[in-house]
């Protein structure tokens, strides 16, 4: 008796609860079921998507900002840019009056200008930076790993709202790097009370910056507070308060979503999608990732190193089976190494016909018989490859067919990583890449240029002609003649297939039907600012 | 007495230097270099992660490492987190409570329902109750945790809405951790609503981390009960004609209990275990999901301090369990001092 009592009383406390996430009380307040911990709040720390849900995307800004929804650039901090002729000089003309959030502990006292900008790029950049090392053990992964160190030459205050950041060589992905998150800009005046206070560690814990949404308060491991910035430069938030209700469990997620107890569901299990999508309480809105999920041959090692052996192996994979069974639907199956939404996606290639019969006669012609390979299996669940043993035993059974004999091999993540880059490795390794910043240089290059033989270049390729093309378009900072050279590089590496392209994620957002104007970010991001609930 | 606690002290200091250098090892046995796992797709070059390397001293020999860690245990530093950078000892104080208070409901939990179900069904041994409570014990002992939690959130909290599915307190409360007690800092806050709503969210989890204790404590309950009553000092006090309530409740169960308590002790481990699975169904903002959340991202200092206190903390707990048993069962202490 006493039980069912509290019982009553507990779902009269939820149901109260429910309520007032369902209608909204006075104040608008958006729940975000997020996936996990941020690791801290200084995003340039960082690499995690988690992390810069919680940081970067809504506590800062960059000099320039991804229009939401897409991968272009646009203004942000920055008002305005010129490239000097040689490309070596990048001159940013800065937003005036733009406001650091004043919370709980801390005031600005000024408006946001040139030194900002100039102490979040040297703390990173200068290994002497009273800065450089804040917290033990800081580093600045995302800054390194984009090249900048090299890159970057020196970045000078001209005057108050003119910054000049000076390369060591041309680089048109340059503006691209610079909305990435590592590139969120903080405030020297809050880090220079901090250092003064002798509390550095702060600047990870508690953060301030220009950005759409101030932060209030993160208890571990459970809830992210934030408030609506009232100064924003773009205009203010239309929810008043923002909370991050943190939720690591896919199933639990959808059950908090479906009883009110948050808005928004950043990854929903394949499994509940089509609940989802019937359920008239819930939306599921869609799109293609920005990521490409491959397997990579290596080309330095026979018979691989011939390309007609690698397009017949390619044209024995049933991309369609794959998608059903590895991304049960949520996918797209690749034709090019870049995604559809990244500029320049040569949309007039055509992927190789799935066709067991010819690959098996291109494999005799080229003389290759009784062929036997490994293919490496991912230990981990990644976007652009949500189950690589699975995906490994299908293209087992397709090779099969063909009378190629395959071994599946599977290391621990890290080692994986390490010992799939060896130049001399045996087999093909099935493997994927997310875009960081939206230029097809991050993948191309990246991913596919001679520099990452030996490292991220997994087929171990390096081809004169597809080589001359990105290198080309690095240095140009036209468009539309960038767009061409990157076409015709897709030409190629169709043609040279080292990889075979195998997919691109699909991804799905699960929220409330009252959630309005929710734009899907290309990078995996979730930004609220833009968003609204209806009354 | 005191003769008691210093041997059993004793015995602690041993078992603690092992409990070091396991922590200590576990995790460094697992393949996965905590450098190439922060980096992932990405990559990074050899000198860039040899200078990481250096920078967190994984470069160091191990034996070496180990002293540091050793000699650095007993001035109170446990070292920094990889990942948050911040100190392991503020990490763990931060999500203890949380584990403590779901721990303790459920213990209370399985206490309350335990021994009074493993009393009945010892009492009408045999019958109808003492097949269905001792079936229903051995469902519960073999519950998959997770399963059993979902099952529960989608019965309780989807269907029934009585419950609210996850997390420590409806979100629509605010108030700064005192205590990180959240029953007590809900009391604490004065706002209308804050402790209803602590307690509505204990609940669920409380079952599911409660069920396994309680299933062991109920047949444990029952086995010693069975064996009491049929003590010689039972059948006289019954011969005496004492009322029965007064034989089982006070003759028999305060016997009968020794076994139990050192069951209840024993579950300390394995509510500790419990608490990652049933913290990650629910939101619960503890150790054990901190721990599992750290030994994914190779975060060495987090792992071997995590698992040191957690050791720690079972230790004590079995040395107080060891103190009631000498001050419950007088012969243990005698024999022992």
């Amino acid at each position: 008796m006493k039980l069912s009592k509290t019982l009553l009383g507990a779902s009269v406390g939820a149901l109260f609860a429910a309520s007032m996430l369902a209608t909204g009380a006075s104040a608008k307040t958006l729940v975000h079921c997020s996936e996990g911990s941020p690791e801290g709040f200084d995003a340039a720390l960082y690499t995690a998507g988690t992390t810069f849900d919680a940081s970067s995307r809504h506590i800062y800004n960059k000099l320039v900002e991804f229009e939401r929804g897409t991968t272009t650039i646009a203004p942000g901090l920055a008002e305005s840019w010129t490239v000097s002729d040689d490309g070596l000089e990048y001159t940013f003309n800065l937003r005036k009056g733009v406001k650091f959030h004043t919370t709980d502990f801390f005031t600005p006292t000024r408006d946001f200008n040139a030194d900002d900008v100039v102490f979040s790029f040297n703390r990173q950049l200068k290994k002497d930076h009273p800065w450089n090392q804040y917290t033990a053990g800081a580093a600045w992964e995302y800054f390194d790993g984009m090249s900048m160190p090299d890159l970057l030459k020196e970045v000078v205050k001209v005057d108050d709202h003119t910054v000049k950041f000076v390369l060591n060589r041309p680089e048109a992905p340059m503006i691209a790097n610079l909305g990435m998150d590592f590139a969120s800009i903080v405030s020297k005046e809050y880090a220079d009370k901090l250092e003064a206070g002798g509390s550095k560690e702060d600047l990870n814990q508690k953060p301030v910056g220009t950005g759409p949404f101030k932060f209030v308060a993160y208890q571990k491991d459970a809830v992210i507070r934030y408030k609506a910035h009232d100064d924003y430069w773009a205009g203010r938030a239309m929810i008043d308060d923002l909370v991050f209700a943190i939720t690591t469990d896919a199933s639990v997620r959808h059950q908090r979503l479906k009883a009110g107890e948050c808005h928004f569901n950043p990854y929903p299990n394949p499994a509940d999608l089509e609940a989802i999508a019937s359920d008239a309480d819930l939306k599921l809105p869609q799109q293609e990732g920005l990521n490409v999920g491959y397997m990579a041959y290596n080309t330095k090692v026979a018979p691989f190193d011939n390309a007609s052996v690698r397009k017949a192996l390619n044209m024995a994979i049933n991309k369609n089976a794959i998608l059903d069974a590895v991304f049960q639907g949520a996918g797209k199956a690749a034709k090019n190494p870049i995604p559809p939404t990244i500029w320049s996606y040569n949309d007039a290639i055509e992927d190789d016909p799935y066709d067991p019969e010819a690959a098996k006669k291109m494999l005799a012609d080229a003389g290759v018989t009784d062929l036997s390979m490994k293919i490496w299996a991912m230990p981990v669940q990644r976007p652009y490859n949500p189950n690589a043993r699975r995906m490994a035993e299908l293209i087992q059974s397709d090779f099969d067919k063909i009378g190629v004999k395959v071994e599946i091999v599977s290391y621990e993540w890290g080692e994986y990583l390490k010992r799939s880059k060896a130049e001399d490795r045996d087999g093909a390794v099935l493997l994927g890449w997310t875009g960081d910043n939206g230029d097809p240089d991050n993948f191309l290059a990246v991913l596919l240029g001679c520099d990452g033989v030996g490292g991220a270049n997994r087929a171990q390729w390096c081809n004169k002609e597809f080589e001359d093309l990105i290198q080309k378009a690095k240095v140009v900072s036209d468009a539309a003649e960038r767009t061409k050279l990157y076409e015709e590089a897709q030409v190629v590496f169709k043609r040279e297939a080292p990889w075979a392209t195998i997919a691109h994620s699909v991804v799905f957002k699960a929220m409330r039907k009252e959630v309005e104007g929710y734009k899907i970010d290309p990078f995996g991001g979730h930004n609220f600012y833009g968003v609204d609930i209806k009354e | 007495m005191i003769a008691f606690l210093l041997r059993r002290i004793g015995l602690l200091i041993p078992t603690f230097i092992g409990v070091t250098i396991a922590s200590f090892g576990f995790i460094r046995l697992l393949p996965g270099d905590p450098v190439l796992l922060m980096a992932g797709e990405r990559g990074l070059t050899p000198e860039r992660h040899e200078a990481l390397l250096k920078q967190f001293g994984f470069d160091r020999p191990l034996w070496e490492q180990f002293l540091d860690y050793f000699f650095a245990i007993f001035q109170g530093d446990l070292g920094q987190s990889l990942v948050t950078k911040e100190p392991v000892f503020s990490e763990f104080l931060a999500r203890f409570p949380a584990t403590i208070e779901l721990s303790l409901c459920a213990i209370i939990f399985a206490v309350a329902l335990g021994i009074p179900a493993g009393m009945f069904a010892a009492v009408k041994r045999g019958s109808t109750y003492d097949h269905s409570i001792m079936g229903t014990a051995l469902v519960g002992y073999s519950m998959p945790i997770f399963w059993w939690g979902l099952l529960l959130i989608i019965f309780f909290s989807g269907i029934l809405k009585w419950t609210p599915v996850s997390g420590r307190i409806s979100l629509m409360f605010f108030f700064p951790p005192v205590t990180g007690f959240m029953l007590i800092d809900s009391l604490l806050s004065g706002q209308k609503g804050a402790f209803t709503s602590a307690v509505s969210h204990l609940i669920l989890p409380t079952v599911v981390l409660g069920t396994i204790p309680l299933a062991v404590i109920a047949r444990q309950t029952r086995s010693a009960m069975l064996e009491v009553l049929s003590e010689d000092y039972v059948r006289t006090a019954k011969a005496k004609g004492l009322a029965p309530v007064r034989v089982i409740g006070v003759h028999a169960l305060r016997n009968a209990l020794i076994p139990v308590i050192t069951t209840i002790g024993l579950q300390v481990g394995v509510l500790l275990a419990g608490a990652i699975l049933t913290e990650t169904i629910f939101s619960w903002p503890g150790i054990g999901k901190w721990m599992v959340d750290s030994i994914f991202r190779r975060d060495y200092p987090s792992v071997q301090g995590g698992l040191l206190l957690i050791a720690a903390i079972v230790m004590i707990v079995n040395l107080i369990v060891d103190l009631m048993y000498g001050l419950i069962n007088p012969r243990i202490r005698h024999t022992g001092g």
